[in-house]
């Protein structure tokens, strides 16, 4: 009883919850007609292409910039590498690898610029994130109609100018990573083991990373700047690192999404896209000040679980698609939750 | 030191302290002349959305008092001023009227939303804005769960104009048509050809006035004051965490009056994307006035919903003269309410430490001396 109680302290009343929940739904799934095997399946994948974007809010918690809201200019690093890729016309793996570079060196220049202007402006980080996430999307909604790209899949066909709004990458790359090596079980059971590979790929130099001096003494940033200062840690520099490490993950982590997805959204598509990665890592036990990989796994497990199964089974019961719904409340209600919980840190 | 950086510090601060409405401005001038409208037509245009928008942005003012930031938990009044507008056309009350019923209707709501809201921020001290704001997005699952999935069910509405085929749930838009205008057209007015609506200036006159009264009673001065200094207040026996709450809910509760006078206005109800995009013109409007996250005042509202409207109906036209692309000014006007309200924070947050900074170094000097 105990350790019952020490337990639910530890976990949070509503991580509890969903997890029952999603217990349940997986429970109920069979009795009223949702194939269990292919859930499952659905979970996997979407566990897949969103791993990656969760991963990329834990060098922002752990350096003490709180929660990456402005994930956006991380995704729109990716995009712009995915685009680019494209248009040079490049398929396959050469394609993929060739989207992930570009991408990675957008993010370290975005990065470097958004983290040095979050130096600027400590302990008001997160509400600054937010708008820039949004800003620079709209900005970009400009650009996307500017920028001389030419690929005929990509621009509009009447106008020949200013890309799509959503572009397939059908051609190019579409789940190259899905099928390497994927694990076929009967006719509805799949694991898309390349993705996975990937994700654990990422995670493995997230966590070595952590495991390093430099990783070492972001944490200590995060945890106390006033000691990191006085033991020779440069805090600045720290926390420009850890927005650029978290930008990088965001850009590769959209590229992850989109070969899975098969299709690329510009314009208005990364608005939102922070805010599903938030809350899955909250719910994985992050708070806005620490948080590892194991809460990124659990994280995402229990929020894309969620994601599948509400619709299927809620649709399968009553008929209807209040599951959408459900998933905004869920998912932005945990997000108040953490910030009220999240303890005042020293400034 | 001091005498060092002195000069150069008063220059750059009061760029600093007027940075947005210089940018705003500029901008203007440059682009009323490329845009090619008359000036009879501004002015117009002008008058109508300043009526518009005024009492929505003065609802953004008492938290701001009470040191609590931009209250982007303002879409909770907003969205409680929608649902009584539905409820209102589901009875249908027209004229003015109706207006009021739905004022009266939305009260309760809001006084809840807002207490709810209010006890929330009292647990995110220090983060007020990005907890109302997510609070918002949390409250715009509870509304669209309330409006399309329990109204025709729970919440029995027998116009079937206002309800979708499938027999549950409120139609995307609905057409105000009995209450379009009426607030505006109460007391027509028309000065050289250009009409002014008087009663809803009346109405945003009054609470002008109530907020600087409000500003001059007890309670005022406590929430100024807790502004200030929480611990402080506490330890003078202000009741701190209620002060707060209390801002919140009057907030809210004009919020929600101010909804219901846009809607007029606009004559027509967005009922699932509306709201939720309230608070970011609003907000954007008071910052471009010059508004800080601190420090707000009733000529800050004016001047930002003139510079604001000004440069919404410039950029159009102004993008399509320079560049063909008339989509590109749309594009460019969300850019820029956006981008203004990362500026703004931006420039007080980058403000805030640098003052921090020259107290740590004005003590140390001090303690050398």
């Amino acid at each position: 009883m105990h350790r019952l109680r020490q337990f639910i302290d530890q976990a949070g009343w509503p991580r509890i919850i969903i997890g029952l929940l999603l217990v349940s739904l997986f429970a109920v799934a069979p009795s009223v007609g949702v194939s269990l095997s292919a859930s499952l399946t659905d979970t996997i994948v979407r566990f897949g292409m969103n791993g990656v974007m969760v991963l990329a809010m834990i060098p922002m918690v752990q350096a003490g910039c709180g929660l990456n809201f402005g994930l956006p200019l991380g995704i729109i690093a990716g995009l712009l590498g995915a685009t680019i890729s494209i248009e040079l016309g490049l398929v396959g793996v050469a394609g993929f690898a060739l989207a992930i570079v570009i991408a990675i060196l957008f993010a370290l220049i975005f990065g470097w610029g958004y983290g040095v202007l979050l130096n600027h402006v400590k302990g008001d980080e997160m509400m600054i994130a937010t708008y820039v996430g949004f800003s620079s999307v709209s900005f970009m909604c400009i650009m996307w109609m500017v920028l001389p790209y030419h690929s005929p899949t990509m621009i509009w066909g009447y106008s020949g100018q200013g890309l799509r709004t959503t572009i397939a990458v059908s051609g190019f790359w579409s789940q190259i990573l899905d099928n390497f090596l994927a694990i076929h079980i009967g006719p509805n059971f799949m694991i898309p083991t390349g993705t996975i590979l990937f994700f654990v790929l990422m995670a493995w130099i997230m966590w070595a990373f952590f495991h390093t001096k430099a990783g070492t003494a972001m944490t200590a940033v995060g945890s106390n700047p006033d000691y990191a200062r006085a033991s020779g840690i440069s805090v600045d520099r720290m926390r420009t690192t850890s927005v650029i490490l978290s930008t990088v993950y965001g850009a590769i982590g959209i590229l992850l999404y989109e070969q899975s997805y098969g299709f690329i959204s510009l314009y208005n598509g990364p608005f939102f896209m922070a805010l599903p990665a938030v809350a899955a890592i909250l719910i994985g036990g992050a708070s806005a000040n620490k948080a590892n990989i194991t809460n990124v796994i659990i994280g995402t497990v229990l929020f894309q679980g969620i994601l599948t199964m509400t619709p299927s089974v809620v649709n399968a019961v009553i008929h209807s698609d209040v599951a959408d719904v459900v998933r905004l409340i869920v998912s932005n209600g945990m997000i108040v939750y953490a910030l009220t919980r999240a303890t005042r840190k020293s400034r | 030191m001091t005498r060092k950086y002195g000069f150069k510090d008063a220059i750059s601060r009061l760029f600093v302290n007027n940075a947005v409405p210089i940018i705003f401005i500029v901008f203007i001038a440059f682009a009323i002349p490329i845009s090619g409208f008359s000036a009879p037509y501004l002015i117009q245009e002008i008058i109508i959305r300043a009526g518009r928008d005024s009492f929505l942005i003065l609802s953004l003012l008492l938290p701001i008092m009470a040191g609590m930031g931009l209250n982007f938990g303002m879409v909770l009044g907003a969205m409680s001023g929608q649902i009584a507008i539905i409820l209102v056309l589901n009875w249908g009350v027209p004229g003015v009227g109706g207006l009021f019923l739905a004022m009266a209707v939305a009260t309760p709501m809001a006084i809840l939303l807002g207490w709810l809201s209010g006890v929330i921020l009292n647990k995110a001290k220090g983060r007020e804005m990005v907890t109302s704001m997510m609070l918002g997005y949390f409250m715009s699952g509870v509304y669209e769960l309330i409006v399309l999935y329990f109204m025709g069910r729970l919440i029995p509405i027998h116009n079937p104009v206002l309800v979708l085929s499938r027999g549950y749930g409120i139609r995307n838009a609905l057409s105000m048509l009995t209450m379009r205008l009426s607030l505006d057209n109460l007391i027509p007015l028309k000065i050289a050809g250009i009409s002014i609506p008087v009663a809803t200036y009346m109405m945003i006159g009054l609470l002008c006035v109530f907020i600087w009264w409000f500003g001059k009673t007890k309670l005022g001065h406590d929430m100024r004051a807790v502004g200030q200094h929480m611990g402080v207040s506490e330890d003078s026996g202000i009741k701190v965490e209620r002060t707060r709450i209390l801002a919140i809910i009057l907030s809210t509760v004009l919020a929600c009056y101010g909804q219901i006078i846009y809607l007029q206005n606009i004559g027509t109800l967005n009922t699932y994307n509306g709201a939720d995009q309230t608070a970011v013109f609003a907000v954007a409007a008071l910052l471009i006035g010059g508004a800080s996250v601190v420090k707000a005042t009733i000529p800050n509202v004016f001047i930002g919903v003139v510079l604001f409207h000004l440069m919404f109906l410039v950029s159009p036209m102004a993008g399509k003269n320079l560049l063909g692309i008339a989509m590109l000014g749309e594009y460019f006007r969300v850019f820029v309410s956006y981008g203004v309200i990362a500026l703004a924070l931006a420039l007080y947050a980058w403000k805030r430490l640098k003052e921090r900074e020259r107290t740590r170094r004005s003590l140390r000097g001090e303690e050398e001396s």
